[in-house]
């Protein structure tokens, strides 16, 4: 039997997932990446190591998120995909017709529009990060409750205040104008989350047609307080699928399956990895006026990928011994 | 006199053979790089677009290589950059940089006012040369497009990604380097040569994606990110809506010569847009309804940041794409435009597209017409 793996290494949180080979989910993994995109997959996969049943073997690997490259160049991964994408396939997999996908993750929201079960569009928030999970996250802690709990407050209120939700700075100040005021903590919160629903229908769903099956997804998706705004604001019911917070692992687990498939094997390096010394370095390229900061990554004395010139000649360059003396000199 | 001039793309290849042939003293600014922006972007009013900081970046670098003299296109009509190289004048001075500026501004009615401008720089020298001078940095326009579209081609098909590029990089050096007619035509033949023996895989179908937009933009990879370098590695062919030579001869030449060039674009901009809305607003719609017509899988529009005719294109761009079922996708730079953020986006917009493609090819429009909207 074959098993397939996703990794999706986020702003806020790294997500593994084992599927087998009928796309069933069998194990989910969400934690925290703490800036360290190295250390949360390895200690990840370490945590799905023990659990992947015997007589399993992995089929495929794959990543996505804002550190695919990175832990597709430690893994071995045979798909490297975009978040878009990868939730893109996992929601029209776990919500059947589905016609729009609403994601709300830690630091990123997006909006993609599906017909047919073919992404026809979709929109990425570009200069604001007002109404992600950080920002909540935030003024969770702010007001002295776990984030656990926000959603569940939120629902008990009455008559939600209204809250300025176009900046996150803004917004907080307008929370701390409403306390004093004397409005209470649920009234506060169900503004809060109306806010931050209006915000992102405004500007990540502008001019975008939402049409019914709409999925909600991301870490955001746990809070039932944004989910009932949400529906407020659209008048219809909105699915929260399982899995709903692994939601672009489970993707990209797919995607493997469908790379492997037509390359018939795998290129992942197997458990090992968990225990391999991996060094991201950067050094500053001198040979033109942009000073590109390269981003080299090593396992083992040896180097594994490069990437972030501009010109292309390091992410380009055959990763071989000449090279490597080169940058030796260069240092 | 030493002359100068700011960069567009390539350009300078042009500018610099025409100078030269009339043995006038020319600085080259150093190619755009992240020094040259953050000058100008010091020196710049905050709420100008990115082509005006770019250009005083380029400005400060030539001056600090003796340039006392700068060639700067003006411009008539809704968008700013008419007025950009006055701005510039202004800076310059305040700066304390002495620095003549001659403006070459689109001819009204003759060609003749260009020549005036011209001779404003060539001194005495007679016409005869001057047209040779014009016809020779011509041929070079003419040189560099012919071997970019041939890259636009090879990038996405090459087997070692890079090679490409490796290859246009040495090619636009030998037909820099080109003293006359036959030396240029030698250097397109030894590019083309060494582009052929790049090993490439033509059983590929990639996806095709029209660029079109802003001119500065489009033509300066500097400024759109090396866009069209960043598709081809994802595996995508690349066409632009307009091309150096052309946009010379639209906007220098007046039309004079008869090559593709932006009036056809601007045919196909009805409906949509009936009038001309300043910059390249109507050759945006133009040239996207133009791609859908010849069956391209998507158009990108690169604009920068505050740019009021693509603005306007951007806003009727969604109708266009509703009509011919064709995905569209607005790029916008700046000074602050990051990397990262863009290649996502671009890479989430070259798998719609290829997924669209692959559903297409298997039949399954069957089930029901695709809708595309703008992105």
């Amino acid at each position: 039997m074959r098993g397939y793996l996703g990794v999706d290494v986020g702003s806020v949180s790294t997500n593994i997932v084992l599927m087998d080979e009928n796309e069933n989910v069998m194990e989910t993994l969400y934690i925290r990446t703490q800036g360290q995109p190295i250390t949360a997959v390895q200690r990840g996969l370490e945590y799905i190591r023990d659990r992947v049943p015997a007589g399993m073997e992995i089929g495929g690997i794959g990543t996505t998120g804002s550190g695919r490259h990175l832990s597709g160049i430690i893994v071995g991964a045979d798909s490297v995909k975009n978040e878009i994408t990868a939730h893109a396939v996992a929601a029209s997999k776990l919500v059947p017709g589905v016609q729009t996908v609403l994601e709300i993750g830690g630091q990123d929201s997006k909006i993609i529009i599906l017909r047919n079960g073919v992404v026809t569009d979709f929109a990425m928030n570009t200069v604001c990060a007002a109404g992600t999970g950080s920002f909540l996250d935030q003024q969770a802690a702010r007001l002295g409750i776990p984030i656990e709990d926000f959603g569940e407050i939120a629902l008990k209120s009455g008559t939600p205040v209204r809250i300025a939700g176009r900046c996150s700075v803004f917004a907080e100040s307008d929370m701390i104008h409403k306390q004093q005021m004397g409005h209470n903590l649920p009234d506060i919160l169900a503004g809060l989350c109306e806010a931050l629903v209006r915000n992102y229908l405004n500007n990540v769903g502008k001019g975008k047609e939402i049409l019914e099956p709409v999925a909600f997804q991301g870490g955001v998706a746990a809070n039932v307080g944004i989910k009932r705004a949400f529906e407020k604001a659209l008048g219809f019911e909105i699915t929260v699928p399982p899995h709903f917070n692994v939601m672009g692992a489970v993707g990209a687990a797919m995607l493997a399956r469908e790379a492997t498939r037509k390359t018939g094997r795998t290129r992942f390096k197997g458990f090992a990895i968990t225990q391999e010394k991996f060094r991201a370095a950067s050094f500053e390229c001198g040979d033109c006026p942009n000073l590109c900061e390269v981003i080299e990554i090593s396992g083992q004395d040896r180097i594994l990928a490069r990437w972030n010139d501009k010109c292309g000649k390091w992410s380009n360059a055959e990763v071989s011994g000449f090279r490597r003396k080169k940058i030796e000199n260069l240092a | 006199m030493k002359v100068t001039f700011p960069h567009m793309g390539s350009m300078y290849i042009c500018l610099k053979a025409l100078l030269q042939y009339l043995d006038i003293d020319v600085v080259v600014p150093p190619m755009p790089s992240k020094r040259t922006l953050t000058l100008g972007t010091q020196h710049s009013p905050e709420f100008a677009c990115l082509p005006l900081k770019i250009n005083m970046g380029n400005f400060i670098e030539a001056y600090e290589q003796g340039a006392d003299t700068i060639i700067m296109a003006g411009g008539v009509g809704p968008c700013r950059f008419g007025y950009y190289a006055q701005v510039q004048r202004e800076i310059l001075h305040d700066l304390g940089y002495n620095m003549q500026m001659i403006i070459l501004e689109p001819p009204q009615k003759h060609i003749s006012e260009l020549i005036v401008k011209i001779r404003q720089i060539t001194g005495e020298r007679s016409w005869l040369d001057i047209i040779r001078a014009i016809r020779f940095a011509w041929y070079k326009a003419r040189a560099v497009d012919e071997v970019e579209r041939i890259i636009h081609r090879v990038r996405p098909r090459e087997l070692e990604p890079g090679r490409a590029d490796e290859v246009f990089k040495k090619a636009l050096g030998w037909i820099d380097g080109a003293e006359n007619k036959k030396q240029l035509d030698d250097a397109v033949k030894k590019a083309k040569c060494s582009l052929v023996r790049i090993p490439v895989d033509n059983s590929r179908n990639p996806v095709r994606i029209g660029i079109v937009g802003e001119i500065y933009v489009m033509l300066e990879p500097f400024a759109n990110l090396e866009i069209e370098r960043h598709l081809g590695r994802l595996g995508v062919e690349v066409e632009r809506s307009i091309y150096l030579s052309e946009w010379i001869n639209d906007h220098l030449f007046m039309g004079l010569l008869r090559i593709k060039g932006s009036k056809a674009a601007r045919e196909y901009a009805p409906p949509y847009v009936n009038h001309f809305v300043g910059g390249h607003g109507q050759e945006t719609i133009g040239s996207t309804v133009l791609f859908a017509r010849e069956r391209y899988d998507g158009v990108i529009q690169v604009q920068p940041f505050t740019c009021m005719p693509e603005i306007v294109a951007e806003s009727i761009l969604p109708t266009v794409s509703r009509d011919y079922g064709i995905p569209t996708f607005c790029l916008i730079v700046d000074e602050h435009s990051g990397d990262a953020g863009v290649l996502t986006r671009l890479e989430a917009f070259v798998d719609l597209l290829q997924r669209k493609k692959e559903t297409v090819a298997e039949g399954a429009e069957k089930k029901g017409v695709l809708q595309c909207a703008d992105i």
